[in-house]
């Protein structure tokens, strides 16, 4: 017992002391909020009036986003091959090109952000997520245990960098913009997160033995480039975590005016057939919030303005029927 | 304990020696080889013991067990096994074991390390608290087995030894007031009779002391000397449970001579009146007939408890349901990605994988996977709401403990819970069945009033009238503040600071009754007063001072009263009593001795005592006293002056609470009493059975044609505060039941002194001691008798039942019986009946009843009617109570220590009750059901967003999120509110807990844990976490998520949604509580803050460790505005719902703490009239305490006027 705690004890109390009996004798000076009617409408109007804004706000930054969208999975595939997309992806010999062209609604600001878009491609199943190895991507070839890779660990023996499946069905269409005459240059700098540039992928790590088996998945990799500087890599290695996603692809860092016509020159070397999964180009400028989605402003405007209905309907219910005494 | 020197002297205990079986009537039965005798050395009496032989060879043979009494659950070696073995009878922790076996396996979706280490630390602190609990029971153990006890060394020396250490057939030597170590054989006392006094009260409750008789044989071994050539074997029964019984013979010198249980001395009993005796241990330890009755403790668990394993059942079957679900996909989803050789998610390349994903054998990898899934939806189960639980409850405990309000500073001593596992159930208790002596009444008595010659003398007042007078606010009140104010002023006036006397009126003070109109009969009434009883006087050497010691309180609150009103009794011889008393001729005090001629003892059967004595002049007088039920009917024609008045004084003496006897006297004409004397000389040699009952005819004889001269009224003083306790009690809504094994008018008289009776309540009275039963009894036919007294309780019990149907609800009945019509009424049969009787009633009053009876009334109630059961009680006589009782609270005011130790909780006052149950139950009820509803609600928030993720992960298996965000989600991040929630939520403070009484009924009535609150709850979770997940996703979607153009990935979704879970849970915490001290403040914020601060820190380790967190936080996610904004927009609009629900119950459907917040809320609480309107809606009209007393008296006052308009 704590006899000190006393107050009959010890008259005077230290506050030290007072707080500990007040503690031990659950008597802590406390908040004790009530629901009362006026709380609540109180509360419910005040989100009501810091939420509308808010939600104006994001809206109006999602509304100032250009976004550019372009399907090209089904119009890539010449007419002849369009019964059998499957085919014709796999077959090597049939040259992959395809031109589009689009045009720009409104002027874009660079940097316009270049994507592209997978749907119904499943980059968060678990043998797809860990079907990958962090220590051999830092280290190379000087770290062996890999059996996380498989199948994709090792070819005729000899161990693949980057292993794995991530890394095997890596996405290799590629881009070129023109716009009139001109190419417009793409940077494919610094679109990866920094961190995993300089701490997940060495930078004295080669790739080696890559896409040499008899199943080839996705792209291939440069070998004298050290995987920090593969940077679709590094991109393509952040699994996504939904079936629908985009990946950065570039930067455009020119402004596009109102009008403009693009003209794409892509290859169209990924098999998204196979799955059913469609393909799309995706040009996007950003705004503070990030790139085009209404959602989060409409939500926000949704949410306030019913606060501010339920607390006009709590009021008129105070108004109408005061809470009778004592209950 | 004072007695100083060695063994044999004792001469100051010899002075008062008394060959008390010379003049007393019934005690001191004679032994002789009865029937069970034969059975001795057959089998289950085959106990041998070699008396003061320590070194005999057949002795070391038998090898009966020590003295050491263990009381632990685990000793050093099977602590780790058994502990874990009661660990993992919970199917929660085993199902959390396999699943960190098996996340060893390919199978899981966390890592070994992630899944293991939760498990671990659950454990972990579960064993920490189950060794330091049993660790204090050890040291409980210690203590009891080191008292020391002095024990025959061989050559006559006795020196003192550790009780462990006695062993069976040692002599030892028990001094006075001190416990026996073991069961012993009496052999002598300093008595020369070789009698001794027991007190049992830990055995079997009752105060009276009892008279132990040691074999003639024996009585003169009574010095330490006479023991170094004493040897004897004792042949008698194996150890057992009967503490009645006891069977054996004892061969000395060659001679057999019979043992009966007046030689024997129990373990836990008390030496008492007694300088020492000398006895031989007979049986030790576990063998000891006290420890054979106390079964081991059983092991507790409240209701809520119990209910939650419904919960958690109910969760795994979710869990079963919700993998089974995935599984099913999961197979069908990957037998399509190889079809006829072709690949469609050829990137998982299906044409080359282990079994876990194979194809080919969907069906084995869908079962595969639904054992991952198992371990993946795990969140789902809160790991550690066990351990959480059993944290809060000891912390609870501790606070319990900690209550200066429930704190006995007279005998220092906190209230201690000694286990934690049932403080909600505190909350819900329905029954309360109290035992009496020391619990309800401090087992002291204080004569407070008397009415002598049709006058009533006396005023003080007793605390049921201070009690009902407080209540009532009526001018009594005002008169009791005055006096109390008064002695405030001059405390030296205060009379009562003589134990047992509390009388107070001018009028006979000081002498001066002698101006009284009747001091005539005053005179007589203190002489008989003086003179009739069994007290013996000890003069304290240095002050001159008397004190008495009497085989009862209330016999000794006589005599002192007796010698306060000027007849001291002051000494006693085997034949003569004297007294110092006032002669009203001179007005001096004198010397004057009375011859003591017989006297027929106080029995319940009798329920009288008088006495025969010759006084100073030669007359012959019989002074008696007894109970007015036989007394008044014992009174001569012209000895009837004062009954009309005095029998209208014992009215309102009894409607005070008091005790009260009848005084009369008759003058003996010398034949009279020669032939008396003859006759009763004749009957009390008998050796017959009916011994008893002849010398009772021949007492009835004489006892007849008295004169009244008063009545006098005993206080059996209430613990302070036990009516208004009761009174809360009652009106909270919760029963009371008194078991006791005092007779029947005690037991009645203190119903209502603490209103659990009250005049106008009609009482239903079981008993059988009805003319026709004694007359059956009389027979003697053991199977006729149990025939005709089963009849007669089931005929008694369905007239009740009648009574009680046929009768409105306005009458009150109050069901009182005795132990031997229980034995019946609990039979198989006519239980239920019994049942419905006592529930129908408003106070049930069990008198007689042993400890056997009273645990199976216990478990009658607590199964018959399936709700909580509290049982109170301070002796061993309570032990089987407490422990059948859902709760035992053990009141630790008193020395013995076997109901404490076989309590759950132990206060030092009944009146602590009060706090105990409305403000530390309420709360702990309360707490612990909000707290397990919400960890169910935050483990269903998060192991729901595992399983929505995995809905678009084709139920691959993949988590959501980092491995140890998962692991620490119910260690860190929202387990420090829960906490709080369960060890310092208050719904109300304490005083409005004490002062709206029903809020009780929350927990009684159990809606805080109803299934449709557990349900609602657990939808909170489900729809928490569907908004969590589709706000996040569809606000993160595909596009950029930040100025600079990247994406979310799953690294980024896990965060954010995890961040979302983390404030949701949290903030919906700070919704659900209404009390915020700064501890709150700090748990539920802080955990916020802890997440944010594990990502940041987590996230700044080497990507080795952190994996996919690395700098999740500080690169992507706290740089995005978009990020903050959906954690803000998720949280508030997630909580909208739960808010609004809260806001339209409080304003239109609030609950009864709602409703009492509100008046706080408002500054009502202090207005009465506006408490009122909020009580009106509580009180119903409670049936017993003073409250309803109050309510009666003034209902009787109105008819009344009524009547005369």
């Amino acid at each position: 017992m704590d006899v000190d705690g006393r107050p009959q004890s010890v008259p005077v109390l230290s506050r030290r002391q007072k707080v500990i009996y007040q503690f031990t004798q659950q008597n802590l000076p406390a908040c004790k909020p009530v629901l009362t009617p006026a709380w609540v409408i109180a509360t419910f109007f005040s989100l009501g009036i810091i939420f509308i804004p808010l939600g104006l706000l994001a809206l109006g930054a999602s509304q100032s986003v250009v976004e550019i969208v372009d399907q090209y999975d089904t119009d890539c595939i010449p007419e002849v091959f369009r019964s059998n997309k499957v085919a014709f992806i796999k077959d090597d010999s049939i040259p992959k090109n395809c031109t589009r062209y689009f045009k720009v609604h409104k002027p874009m600001k660079a940097p316009i952000y270049v994507y592209y878009q997978l749907d119904n491609y499943y980059q968060n199943h678990r043998r797809y997520v860990k079907s990958r190895n962090d220590r051999q991507l830092l280290y190379g070839l000087k770290y062996n245990d890999t059996s996380s890779c498989k199948p994709e660990e090792s070819n005729n023996g000899l161990p693949i960098v980057p292993c794995g499946l991530i890394a095997w069905s890596l996405f290799n269409d590629t881009y070129r913009f023109v716009r009139g005459a001109v190419e417009l240059g793409i940077n494919r700098k610094n679109i990866a997160w920094r961190s995993d540039r300089e701490h997940k992928f060495g930078k004295h790590v080669y790739p080696f033995n890559f896409q040499n088996g008899t199943l080839i998945g996705g792209g291939k990799l440069d070998p004298t480039i050290p995987l920090s500087d593969q940077e679709d890599l590094i991109v393509w290695m952040r699994t996504a975590a939904l079936p629908s996603f985009r990946k950065l692809y570039g930067k455009i860092e020119e402004d596009l005016e109102g009008d403009d016509v693009i003209q794409v020159n892509l290859f169209n070397n990924y098999n998204s057939y196979s799955f059913g999964g469609k393909k799309k180009l995706v040009l996007s400028t950003s705004s503070w919030l990030g790139g085009k989605n209404d959602f989060l402003g409409f939500a926000y405007l949704a949410v306030g303005s019913s606060c501010i209905l339920i607390a006009l309907f709590f009021i008129l219910f105070h108004v109408k029927n005061p809470r009778p005494y004592g209950i | 304990m004072g007695r100083s020197g060695g063994g044999g002297g004792g001469g100051g205990g010899r002075r008062k020696k008394l060959h008390l079986s010379k003049i007393y009537a019934f005690s001191c039965g004679k032994a002789s080889f009865k029937e069970d005798h034969s059975q001795i050395g057959g089998p289950g009496f085959s106990r041998v013991v070699f008396c003061n032989e320590p070194d005999c060879a057949e002795a070391g043979v038998l090898n009966y067990s020590d003295n050491y009494v263990r009381t632990t659950k685990y000793t050093l070696a099977t602590f780790v096994p058994k502990s874990l073995f009661e660990q993992f009878r919970r199917v929660a922790n085993v199902y959390f074991l396999v699943a960190a076996c098996l996340s060893f396996t390919p199978l899981t979706p966390y890592s070994g390390a992630s899944a293991l280490l939760p498990l671990l630390v659950v454990i972990g602190a579960t064993m920490i608290k189950e060794g330091i609990e049993d660790w204090r029971r050890k040291q409980q153990d210690i203590e009891m087995n080191n008292r020391k006890v002095k024990v025959h060394n061989g050559d006559g020396v006795f020196d003192y030894t550790e009780w462990r250490n006695l062993t069976v057939g040692d002599v030892v030597m028990v001094e006075k007031d001190n416990f026996f170590p073991a069961d012993l054989l009496l052999l002598s006392s300093s008595y020369d009779e070789a009698i001794c006094y027991v007190e049992t009260m830990n055995l079997d409750g009752e105060t009276n002391l009892k008279v132990k008789q040691a074999l003639d044989a024996t009585s003169g071994l009574n010095e330490d000397s006479s023991f170094q050539d004493f040897k004897a074997v004792v042949k008698c029964e194996d150890p057992n449970a009967s503490l009645y019984t006891f069977v054996g013979s004892m061969e000395l010198a060659e001679q057999q001579y019979p043992l009966s249980p007046q030689q024997l001395l129990l373990r836990d009993s008390k030496l008492r009146n007694t300088e020492f005796i000398y006895g031989v241990v007979i049986f030790t330890g576990h063998d000891t007939k006290v420890i054979q009755n106390s079964r081991s403790p059983p092991s507790k668990r409240s209701r809520i408890e119990r209910k939650m394993d419904k919960i958690v059942y109910f969760l795994f079957f979710l869990l079963v349901v919700i993998a089974f679900v995935g599984s099913i996909v999961f197979g069908i989803e990957t037998r399509k990605d190889l079809r006829n050789g072709k690949m469609k998610r050829w990137y998982l390349r299906p044409d080359d994988t282990k079994v876990y994903y194979n194809p080919k054998q969907a069906p084995i990898a869908a079962i595969l996977h639904f054992l991952t899934a198992l371990i993946l939806y795990g969140y789902l189960i809160p790991i550690s709401l066990y351990v959480s639980m059993e944290i809060v409850k000891v912390l609870q405990s501790v606070f319990i403990n900690q209550d200066q309000q429930m704190y006995y500073e007279e005998t220092d001593k906190p209230a201690h819970a000694r286990t934690s596992n049932l403080n909600e159930e505190l909350g819900q208790v329905e029954t309360i069945l109290s035992d009496k002596t020391g619990t309800l009444t401090c087992n002291s008595m204080e004569f407070v009033k008397c009415s002598i010659a049709g006058v009533a003398y006396g005023q003080g007042i007793t605390e049921v009238e201070r009690a009902m007078a407080r209540r009532k606010g009526s001018p009594l009140a005002d008169k009791i503040r005055e006096r109390e104010e008064e002695m405030v002023e001059l405390p030296a006036n205060r009379k009562n600071t003589i134990k047992g006397f509390n009388f107070e009126d001018e009028r006979v003070m000081n002498g001066k009754w002698l101006d009284e109109p009747r001091a005539d009969v005053i005179q007589k009434f203190l002489r008989l007063l003086a003179i009739c009883h069994t007290a013996i006087p000890e003069e304290d050497e240095e002050s001159g001072k008397i004190s008495y010691e009497a085989e009862s309180p209330d016999e000794a609150a006589f005599v002192i009263a007796a010698r306060e009103l000027g007849f001291e009794f002051y000494k006693r011889t085997q034949t003569s009593i004297s007294l110092h008393e006032l002669d009203p001729l001179s007005g001096v005090r004198i010397e004057r001795a009375y011859k003591l001629l017989s006297v027929l003892e106080f029995n319940s059967t009798r329920k009288r005592m008088s006495v025969i004595v010759r006084d100073g002049d030669g007359k012959l007088l019989l002074l008696s006293k007894g109970a007015d039920s036989v007394m008044f009917e014992r009174l001569a024609k012209d000895g009837r002056d004062f009954e009309e008045k005095t029998r209208e004084h014992i009215n309102e003496y009894a409607d005070a609470g008091l005790r009260t006897l009848v005084l009369a006297y008759r003058e003996l004409s010398e034949e009279e009493y020669r032939n008396f004397n003859e006759e009763f000389t004749e009957a009390k040699n008998l050796v017959s059975s009916d011994r008893d009952a002849v010398i009772e005819e021949v007492a009835e004889k004489i006892e007849k044609n008295l004169i009244l001269l008063g009545a006098t009224a005993v206080e059996d003083k209430l613990q302070i505060g036990v009516p208004e306790c009761i009174d809360k009690l009652a009106q909270a809504g919760i029963k009371i039941w008194v078991l006791t094994g005092d007779k029947m008018e005690t037991a009645i008289n203190i119903g209502f002194a603490c209103s659990l009776l009250r005049q106008e309540m009609k009482q239903i009275i079981i008993n059988l001691e009805t003319p026709e039963i004694l007359a059956i009894e009389k027979e003697g036919d053991k199977a006729e008798i149990a025939k005709a007294c089963k009849a007669s309780v089931v005929k008694q019990i369905s007239d009740g039942v009648k009574q009680l149907t046929s009768s409105g609800s306005a009458d009150a009945y109050a069901l009182i019986i005795d132990g031997k019509s229980l034995t019946y009424a609990l039979q198989d049969d006519t239980k239920n009946n019994f049942l419905d009787l006592a529930v129908g009633c408003a106070s049930v009053i069990c008198c007689r009843s042993s400890p056997k009876q009273k645990a199976l009334v216990t478990r009658l109630v607590k199964i018959g009617t399936g709700k909580t059961t509290l049982a109170i009680g301070d002796g061993a006589n309570d032990v089987g109570m407490l422990q059948e009782a859902d709760i035992g609270i053990g009141i630790s005011g008193v020395e013995g220590m076997q109901a404490v130790m076989s309590s759950d909780i132990a206060i030092a006052q009944f009146r602590f009750l009060e706090r105990l149950l409305l403000v530390h139950g309420h709360w702990c009820y309360r707490r612990i059901s909000s707290m397990v509803c919400y960890f169910f609600y935050k483990n269903i928030t998060f192991g729901l967003t595992l399983f929505l993720f995995e809905a678009y992960a084709s139920f691959s298996g993949q988590a959501a999120y980092n491995d140890w965000f998962t692991s620490f989600y119910n260690v860190f991040f929202t387990s420090l509110p829960a906490l709080a929630l369960g060890v310092f939520d208050q719904d109300v403070s304490a005083r409005f807990c004490l002062k709206f009484p029903l809020l009780y009924q929350e927990g009684v009535q159990n809606v805080l844990f109803s299934w449709r609150r557990i349900l609602s709850w657990m939808f909170n979770g489900l729809y928490s976490s569907i908004m969590i997940f589709f706000f996040c996703i569809t606000a993160s979607q595909t596009q950029s998520f930040r100025k600079s153009g990247q994406v979310v990935d799953m690294e980024i979704l896990g965060a954010t949604l995890y961040t979302c879970v983390v404030w949701v849970v949290n903030c919906q915490m700070a919704l659900s509580i209404s009390y915020f001290t700064v501890i709150q403040h700090i748990f539920i914020w802080g955990s916020i803050l802890v997440w944010y601060l594990f990502l940041m820190l987590y996230g700044a380790m080497t990507p080795k460790i952190s994996t996919t967190a690395y700098k999740v936080f500080i690169e992507a996610c706290a740089t995005a505005p978009s990020y903050w904004l959906i954690t803000v927009f998720v949280t508030i609009s997630t909580l909208i719902p739960y808010f609004m629900y809260s806001a339209i119950q409080m304003r239109f459907f609030p609950m009864y703490h709602g409703m009492i917040q509100w008046i706080r809320y408002e500054g009502h609480s202090d207005d009465p009239e506006f408490c009122n309107v909020v009580r009106q809606r509580s009180i119903r009209p409670t049936t017993v305490g003073f409250t309803a007393r109050a309510n009666a008296r003034s209902n009787r006052i109105k008819e009344r006027q009524r009547q005369r308009t």
